[in-house]
């Protein structure tokens, strides 16, 4: 029976190393394809050495997916260490990490817009560390048929000014508003990116706050409007355009698309050795290039341009 | 000198068998005394955590008491915050209500099919199946209802489907089984001899049930129906899904409305600790609190009128 044991632990050691030499590779060889070489490919290897300990992290589930993704990869990596993550919103994340109940916390938004006048002090207590970018793009149901909004005409339809479809040159359908809670994170951003302003919630408007509900529904009502990350855009809702821009990729990565937000780590202070390691291993090409593309978010180290708290866009 | 010997052995065995016992009895009180003990203190901790945070709306952000109670704007996270709580409440009352109205009838008439109708095949189809409603989670019940209740609302009445009708339907089948058991306890509980002699004095089944059966045990149905509602009242995720959450007082049954629950999940997260937002849904959850206590009173009271 031991001896079996030790087999099997030897085989399971053995796949996690080839396994973790392959990321190494593949993080290498993008990373020399998209001409970064030298300074990027260094922390790929030092993630070697060995760092032990835990890793408490709450706070968005928008992030959530990515951040667990990476943690069981780093725990492959660095067998000492013990990562958890969880869900339970920005506030959340946010309260905690500024508690020191937890040792990162994961926000939508920035710390500065969640912890407001009394709070303000705690707001400064907290590290930011970006680790992806989300944009987020104006969605209609398929036979509204319109291709393309302007931000007054998405101001006047999501302040109750225009309440048809075919006041924008669509079809005759009356407008049905598929809305996030005021708290919510993504809405914040689509409020102050593309509408440029706060809306008041209107009566018959529909709020959810799951993705997958948002457009489960936005595909299944005549005449729906509303806004979705671009990881969950597929041909069950109809993608609009923004002052013509196309919501694509490239176009956030130069700063064309204005509708985006930083994804942010939290620590409380600057982070222990432990949890430097694993916000350091975000920031490597294998992750940015790897688990941030393929979970839909959009490489915070690929952007052009960045964005202060008050939403100043400055190139890089 | 034998029989002395073998009492002194007696006398010394049933020393130690109660010194045992002794011993097991201690045991056994002590790990009771911590549970019940545990459970108390967690329970009052709870009550305590709630209220606390739930009446800092009051006492710290100063919002005004009837501001919250019946003001029905609102706009939390607006330039001029404003925590009017009414469409809530209104909504919790109003799907609640509804859901106990269409649960309550079939339910009664599940419980007379598998007692007093047919009580044999009858309650062995019925009870499992009954028996499986109140073990689906409510994500379930939620989907269901997005899928196939909404959609059909959509295509049969005006507006968009979803709305208070859907998060009632949906409450309604969430909490039959509830009503249904507690119906079946007290039916099958009733003294046989009342229905003998109504039927001795030439009674059909039918005046039997409605005449001696139903009125005789309508209080225990009744304590049913209000546990059933405080379950409704209390369901959060089915009915956030299908409702709307849209924070008015709905003007149609097919118009999105929120119930307490429905705005607290929604906001809960997304709000740091200690904000004006969040300490008002920690009103809420007191408010929702204080009905639980009210319902378990109201079951308390035809308890007691039962037991007359």
């Amino acid at each position: 029976m031991r001896s079996k044991k030790s087999w099997i632990m030897a085989l399971a050691l053995t796949s996690v190393l080839a396994l973790s030499a392959c990321g190494n590779n593949g993080g290498n060889n993008t990373a020399a394809n998209e001409g970064n070489t030298g300074a990027s490919s260094a922390p790929t290897e030092t993630s070697g050495a060995e760092v032990s300990g835990s890793i408490l992290a709450s706070g968005s589930t928008a992030l959530q997916p990515l951040v667990e993704q990476v943690a069981e990869k780093f725990m492959e990596k660095n067998a000492g260490v013990d990562i958890q993550v969880q869900g339970g919103g920005s506030g959340t994340g946010l309260t905690q990490v500024a508690e020191k109940q937890v040792d990162i916390g994961n926000s939508d938004v920035f710390a500065e817009e969640k912890l407001k006048d009394a709070d303000a002090e705690k707001a400064k207590a907290l590290v930011d560390h970006q680790v992806a970018v989300v944009a987020i793009a104006a969605v209609s149901h398929p036979a509204a048929g319109v291709d393309t909004l302007t931000k007054q005409q998405l101001v006047d339809i999501f302040t109750g000014k225009i309440t048809n479809w075919k006041e924008v040159g669509g079809a005759d359908q009356k407008i049905q508003i598929i809305n996030r809670p005021a708290s919510s994170g993504t809405r914040a951003t689509f409020e102050k990116f593309a509408l440029g302003t706060k809306t008041e919630d209107l009566p018959g408007s529909i709020q959810e706050d799951s993705s997958g509900t948002v457009k489960k529904i936005i595909g299944e009502t005549p005449g729906a409007i509303g806004y979705l990350a671009l990881s969950y855009l597929d041909d069950s809702v109809k993608t609009l355009n923004y002052d013509g821009v196309e919501p694509s990729v490239d176009n956030v990565v130069s700063g064309k698309y204005p509708v985006w937000a930083y994804e942010h780590m939290y620590t409380n202070g600057e982070p222990n050795a432990t949890v430097k390691a694993f916000l350091d291993y975000f920031q490597t090409d294998e992750v940015q290039n790897g688990d941030v593309t393929e979970l839909g978010y959009i490489p915070a180290s690929k952007m052009q341009v960045s964005r202060d708290v008050a939403g100043n866009v400055t190139n890089k | 000198m034998r029989v002395q010997n073998n009492e002194t052995i007696r006398v010394q065995s049933s020393k130690s068998r109660v010194e045992k016992h002794h011993i097991e009895d201690l045991i056994g009180r002590s790990y009771m005394s911590l549970c019940v003990l545990l459970l108390i203190v967690s329970i009052v901790s709870m009550v305590y955590f709630v209220t606390s945070r739930g009446v800092s709306t009051f006492t710290i952000d100063k919002v005004g008491f009837s501001d919250f109670f019946f003001g029905t704007t609102w706009s939390p996270e607006g330039d001029h915050p404003s925590f009017g709580a009414l469409p809530f409440i209104a909504g919790s009352f109003i799907t609640t209500l509804l859901a106990a109205l269409i649960a309550s009838p079939l339910s009664i008439c599940a419980a007379l099919f598998m007692t007093e109708i047919v009580p044999g095949w009858g309650k062995k189809l019925l009870q499992p199946v009954i028996e499986l409603l109140s073990g689906i989670p409510s994500v379930v019940y939620g989907f269901v209802g997005l899928s196939v209740i909404v959609p059909f609302l959509r295509n049969v009445f005006p507006g968009q489907g979803i709305g208070v009708a859907a998060g009632a339907l949906v409450l309604s089948v969430m909490i039959l089984p509830t009503i249904t058991s507690v119906a079946v306890d007290a039916l099958s509980a009733l003294p046989r001899n009342l229905k003998e002699s109504s039927f001795a004095l030439g009674a059909t089944r039918w005046q039997t049930i409605a005449r001696v059966i139903i009125p005789t045990t309508l209080p225990a149905i009744m304590t049913g129906v209000v546990l059933g509602m405080a379950r409704a009242f209390g369901e959060a995720l089915a009915v956030q899904m299908v409702i709307g959450n849209a924070p008015f007082i709905p003007t149609s049954l097919f118009e999105s409305a929120s119930t307490l629950t429905s705005v607290i999940t929604l906001g809960m997260g997304n709000t740091t600790m200690g904000s004006p937002h969040n300490n008002a849904l920690w009103s809420m959850a007191l408010v929702l609190m204080l009905m639980t206590f009210l319902f378990v009173f109201i079951v308390r009271m035809l308890e007691k009128r039962r037991s007359i």
